[in-house]
């Protein structure tokens, strides 16, 4: 039986993840890969992990990604980059590449963004014009310093924790004269920010100290202005030490031209245009999907030393003569640790699938947001409520619109009308992106870093040494810092709450369901369907706890009932990740044959990766059956009887609708283990260790 | 100051030397055991040229460079995404196999009309650079049979440097003991078959890969399949180059240690 013939190459992932046709961005990959591969992985080795301090050594990675066109990625054309457009897809991409060796070296790139984001999403033309061409990187002939940049939003409250809504930093008028500019005093102490080390601009997040300045904003502080800018004592991190975090201490005074996004004049008050909570919403909802990428590159960068770990295992020993499958397979001859590869193997694939496909949405989303925005503006609608009033108008259209697409015949003309109308575009991409950002960022990193500890003890001692090919260890600790950046799991397990029961979200998981069934139906022998089971269970699960109450009379599902909506939250987002995982491998099943070189053994290539997807498929309907399981029967009296539920029949019918779907399942990790013990690899790592 | 050059170099891809190359042979013939999946790099030998050759177009105002190549076009744009970020060429395609098993005077013959085929070419100026060897064969002879195909009696190989002097060129090339034949061209055409040169590997550059891209991607679209093997050819054996890794991990030894260790390693 044809099988996984090579470690899946460019031409493979490019079709998976859907930028084949894209070359800036496969250029973006071979650099940033380069600077991975070269620089950040010769700065581990050298054993730069080992201190918190900001080394000349550290430095070098700067100047490399500044050669390699990964700090000017984030800037367009005009501006001296050279990708046009929305750059989410671009920024997972890079941080893929470079936590594939070092999480600190892609938490470096992604904070210089990160600073540039409320620029980007919020700023005035005035403000781009007048940062973004000083962050490429001088070109020959050109003598001047490049920007670096840091995005201060943390707050220093020791014993008390964070909250991104309130702020400590502070904003007052300093002087105001008639006529003039205002200039305005800005206290700011920082605290875990990135980059802060070697940054001479920093966008912070401030509240008002005065009353002639209304609400909170984001304000451009630069290293020369008026006062003192101290960047700070370096955080004792324990991980992902190649980036640089400081608790920074700035006082300076700057013009208030340099709030985010501009600000107006009423009665005498200052009033920001954009306020910093709608400036960091809009910034975290696409930096936190590179995050969880992040993850997902260090479980697919430990398929590689694994398997050749595994092999060599008991080579040089006397019991181990070559030819005998002691030599060739050495601890692949047993079962179980090709099983539990398979395992961390198939966990990577999805987060990576999520992760993208989330990409791509937000690149779509950008326009359609910045659509919505200019609409309304035109029809003279502005603020919160409005808007809010605006698109609840058109929910209706869109579910419409859902229902129609969700039919195998669905009416034309009300799939064109909608597909032309912006408002209704933006809706259901806001439902999406709404479930699936916080999906990628929470499942990712949080089960992500759980399969990192697997695939470090698959190492065994080795796996916590310093020496451990692919730095797997690093890459285990590492992990769960990337589980806490921007928003930590509760954040994201918070927001999800909020959105997986939207009338729209809830339309689309019909839709993808239906999908799903029809795939299944075309081919039984993969976990389709017990993903689809999964979805109907979990719909129906969310259905029965919002209308039900516990034995107090208490709702069940509810924002503040976390032990309901959290293990929710969890499910959607396993199921999230499989939907996304199978989508990837039946568009490398059908573009495949396009590519020569891809063509080429593709039958045994898409198998893998379909039993891959079938694993993790079991694996979801576990987990989502099991949190299901939990929360409807969970909260009856104790001494009852669980048939007694209302909807009974109902959920065993759908409970064994997904057990019913697994069969096949441990087949095709039968399958894809053998795959991992054929399957070739380089002779050596292409990074040093 | 010199008229400018038209500098072709002549090269292609080898598979990635990291990874396990196995001999197999398959319907096709010889090859390597999924030579097609295995990623592939610019052969290196080449590499120097190329990066030589994009110096020299610098220097004198006005000069071009073309990459002529044979080689599986998927492959070879995987490899562009790579090989256009590091200087500004122009792309010239022939569609076929670039693996160790074809014959040379089959590959310099292609490579002849594919450089007769540049638009505009004044041979009278004409550097035609490419590797003295290769990654994927050792046979030395394709540039060598390519310079005569197209008449060009002034040949150099195992280049080292290639200086503009005025209007002449300053080439050293590689002889036994360390040694360098430093010779004079006065004027193109000539070949010139690459050692290693003597720069480093260019950076990355986005926007000239970019600029180039724009260039590459018709060029690929646009190759023409060239049939060359090694018809009549019976391969008696077919070995990889013996080598040894033994790589061991030691920390914290002295240079002249490790010095010692090679040097009675080399007398061993």
């Amino acid at each position: 039986m044809e099988t996984l013939r090579t470690l899946p190459g460019d031409d493979v992932r490019q079709i998976m993840w859907r930028f084949a046709d894209r070359f800036d961005l496969q250029m973006l990959v071979q650099s940033t890969r380069a600077v991975a591969r070269s620089v950040a992985a010769r700065l581990v080795a050298d054993g730069q992990r080992t201190t918190h301090e900001w080394t000349a050594e550290k430095a070098s990675l700067l100047t490399a990604m500044d050669g390699a066109g990964v700090t000017s990625m984030f800037l367009e054309p005009k501006y001296g980059g050279y990708i046009e457009g929305p750059k989410n897809l671009a920024m997972s991409l890079t941080a893929f590449e470079l936590a594939w060796v070092d999480g600190g070296a892609a938490t470096c790139a992604l904070a210089s963004d990160l600073a540039l984001a409320p620029i980007n999403e919020k700023g005035t033309e005035e403000q781009k014009d007048f940062v973004f061409p000083n962050i490429c990187p001088p070109q020959p002939g050109e003598d001047r310093e490049i920007w670096r940049g840091a995005f201060a939003l943390t707050e220093p409250l020791p014993y008390v924790g964070v909250d991104t809504g309130v702020l400590v930093g502070k904003v007052r008028v300093a002087e105001w004269e008639e006529g003039k500019e205002p200039m305005l005093q800005v206290d700011k102490r920082g605290r875990f920010i990135t980059n802060m080390e070697f940054a001479n601009f920093v966008t912070a997040a401030v509240a008002s100290d005065d009353p002639r300045i209304k609400s909170s904003c984001i304000i451009l502080l630069l290293k020369d202005d008026e006062g003192s800018w101290d960047p700070g004592a370096p955080t004792k991190k324990l991980v992902h030490q190649l980036s640089a975090t400081n608790d920074p201490v700035l006082n300076v005074k700057v013009p208030a031209s340099r709030i985010i996004g501009g600000y107006t004049v009423k009665d005498g008050v200052i009033v920001p245009n954009v306020s910093h909570s709608d400036a960091i919403a809009s910034v975290f909802t696409r930096t936190r999907i590179p995050v969880g990428v992040m993850t997902s590159a260090k479980l697919l960068s430990a398929v590689e030393p694994v398997i050749r770990y595994q092999r060599q295992r008991f080579r040089g020993g006397e019991a181990a003569q070559p030819g005998s499958p002691r030599y060739e397979l050495g601890l692949q001859m047993n079962e179980d640790p090709c099983h539990r590869l398979v395992d961390v193997w198939a966990t990577g694939e999805a987060g990576a699938s999520l992760g993208f496909e989330t990409s791509r949405i937000c690149d779509r989303f950008d326009a359609l947001e910045k659509g919505k925005e200019a609409l309304l503006h035109s029809q003279g609608i502005s603020g919160v409520r409005a808007e809010a009033k605006a698109l609840k108008a058109v929910q209706d259209k869109a579910l419409a619109y859902l229902a129609e697409v969700g039919k195998p015949d669905g009416d034309a003309a009300i799939i064109a009308d909608a597909e032309a109308d912006v408002l209704v575009q933006f809706l259901v991409h806001h439902a999406m992106t709404g479930v699936l950002i916080p999906s990628c960022k929470l499942w990712n990193t949080g089960f992500g870093a759980t399969m990192m500890r697997e695939a470090v003890s698959l190492m065994g001692g080795y796996g916590i040494t310093e020496d451990c090919p692919g730095f797997l260890g690093m890459k285990w600790m590492d992990a769960q810092l990337e589980a806490t950046y921007e928003g930590p799991e509760s954040v994201q397990r918070r927001q999800l709450t909020t959105t997986i029961d939207q009338p729209v979200f809830l339309a689309l998981c019909r839709n993808w369901t239906a999908e799903l069934k029809a795939i299944a139906a075309d081919r039984p022998a993969t976990g389709a369907g017990a993903l689809a089971a999964s979805m109907d269970l979990w719909m129906w699960a969310l259905d029965y706890l919002t209308k039900s109450k516990d034995p107090q009379g208490k709702p069940l599902f509810h924002a503040k009932r976390q032990g309901v909506s959290f293990a929710m939250a969890d499910a959607v987002a396993w199921l999230m990740a499989a939907r996304c995982q199978l989508l990837d491998v039946l568009e490398l099943e059908a573009k495949g044959p396009e590519n020569p070189v891809v063509a080429d053994g593709l039958e045994g290539t898409v198998q893998f990766f379909m039993d891959l997807f079938t694993v993790h498929a079991a694996r979801t309907a576990g987990e989502v059956g099991r949190i299901v399981a939990e929360l409807v029967l969970g909260y009856l009296q104790p001494e009852g009887d669980a048939a007694s539920l209302p909807e009974w029949e109902t959920y065993c019918n759908l409970r064994c609708a997904v057990e019913a779907r697994l069969a096949g399942c441990r087949l095709a990790k039968d399958r894809a283990a053998h795959a991992v013990t054929q399957v070739m690899i380089p002779e050596a790592l292409d990074y040093p260790q | 100051m010199s008229q400018p050059y038209h500098i072709v170099v002549c090269g292609s891809i080898v598979p990635d030397p990291l990874q396990t190359l196995e001999p197999a042979l398959g319907p096709a013939g010889w090859g390597l055991k999924n030579e097609l999946q295995l990623p592939a790099v610019l052969d290196p030998w080449v590499a120097h040229a190329l990066f030589e050759a994009a110096n020299l177009a610098k220097q004198v105002p006005g000069s071009k460079v073309t990459l002529v190549s044979l080689g599986p076009k998927a492959k070879l744009q995987q490899v562009m995404m790579q090989v256009a970020q590091k200087a500004p060429f122009e792309l010239v395609v022939r569609d076929g196999p670039a693996g160790g098993f074809v014959d040379a005077a089959e590959v310099a013959a292609v490579l002849a009309e594919a450089v007769n085929s540049i638009p505009g070419l004044d041979k009278s100026r004409l550097l035609l650079f490419g590797g003295w060897q290769s990654a994927s064969r050792g046979a030395g002879a394709t540039l060598q049979i390519l310079g005569e195909l197209l008449g060009i009696t002034e040949q150099f190989q195992g280049v080292d440097l290639c200086q503009v002097q005025g209007d002449s060129l300053l080439i050293k090339e590689r002889i036994e003991g360390g040694s360098y034949l430093v010779s004079e061209l006065a004027n193109p055409p000539a070949v010139l078959g690459w050692a290693t040169g003597s720069l480093p590997e260019p950076p990355n550059n986005p926007q000239v890969g970019m600029q180039n891209m724009r260039l590459v991607m018709p060029a690929l679209q646009k190759a023409q399949p060239a049939k060359v093997g090694a018809e009549g050819v019976t391969y008696a054996a077919v070995e990889l180059p013996r080598q040894r890794r033994e790589t061991r991990v030691v920390k914290d030894v002295p240079v002249d240690d490790i010095a010692r260790e090679i040097a009675d390693w080399i007398r061993s």
